[in-house]
């Protein structure tokens, strides 16, 4: 079996923001993104787009981590997603990680934070619910 | 209250703030906007799909769309530009959006007060009343003192 952390954890979408494996953290991804236009705000400040972005991806590669763990193939839908803006991202690279709340069948309840010097600083949190739908459903 | 010729519209700031950074880099365009409200557009792009070989938009990004739209619907119930900042957003995502389609995303500003913009809205991929999300944000003024309220 190919270690679950060899699993692709960026969007395309992530991928062209910048967004990128920093390392991991166990079975967790931490996820990185440096500062640049494409996720600038009001000028010198981080944009809350692509923070909710950064929280996303870090979201779904800790539930995507945790399924390949469990050696089980599911496709993931977003039900929704609540974001915390905590404190203005500067101009410096920002990271994030996920905690999976609840593993279910059907559903993920996963709550993420953002940061950049400081983990004990956050810059942006969210609780996500993500509905799975299994490939291959047990019988 | 700001006259005709000093007040916000977004139909010609909106090119302005989305030339670039974020917004620009999403390509966001002005559609429409009322009194309180405002829609604006995300076309589809090959680089911004949430999943490779499913030709559907991210999530992300309408979040951004969603953010954006929120701002101009605050500042035109305003009359006017000021600095804001996003305290908390919501998006439940009732439906994927059709493949390779562009997406909308429609804010209305239903409550203002001193130091607070109170914003629901929706994203769609063509039909405003079979909505892709939901979504509901609360905004906070950054320097309230400076703040005058139409009528308030």
């Amino acid at each position: 079996m190919a270690d679950h952390r060899d699993i692709e954890v960026v969007t395309p979408y992530a991928r062209s923001l910048g967004i990128a494996l920093d390392r991991w953290d166990g079975d967790t991804p931490v996820l990185r993104v440096e500062f640049s236009d494409a996720v600038q705000g009001r000028p010198g400040a981080l944009h809350g787009g692509a923070i909710s972005g950064l929280l996303e991806t870090a979201g779904y590669g800790a539930l995507r981590a945790e399924l390949a763990r469990g050696e089980r193939e599911a496709q993931m839908k977003p039900i929704n997603i609540t974001v915390q803006f905590l404190r203005s991202g500067k101009t410096r690279p920002s990271f994030a990680r996920a905690r999976i709340v609840k593993l279910g069948r059907r559903t993920a309840n996963i709550s993420v934070e953002a940061w950049q010097d400081d983990e004990a600083r956050p810059i942006a949190s969210a609780v996500m619910n993500i509905l799975m739908v299994d490939a291959n459903p047990p019988a | 209250m700001a006259d005709q010729q000093t007040r916000f519209d977004p139909a010609q700031a909106t090119p302005f703030l989305t030339a670039r950074s974020h917004n620009g880099w999403l390509g966001l365009a002005y559609r429409d906007h009322g009194e309180d409200w405002a829609e604006l557009e995300l076309p589809w792009r090959e680089d911004l799909l949430g999943e490779d070989g499913r030709e559907v938009l991210a999530s992300g990004p309408i979040i951004s769309l969603m953010d954006m739209a929120s701002g101009l619907a605050i500042w035109t119930r305003m009359g006017q530009f000021r600095a804001i900042a996003t305290l908390d957003l919501r998006v439940d995502y009732t439906r994927p959006a059709r493949g390779r389609s562009s997406v909308f995303g429609r804010a209305q500003c239903y409550r203002l007060t001193r130091s607070a913009a109170f914003v629901r809205g929706i994203a769609h991929d063509g039909d405003a009343d079979d909505p892709v999300a939901h979504m509901q944000a609360v905004f906070m003024s950054i320097d309230a003192r400076n703040v005058e309220l139409p009528g308030g």
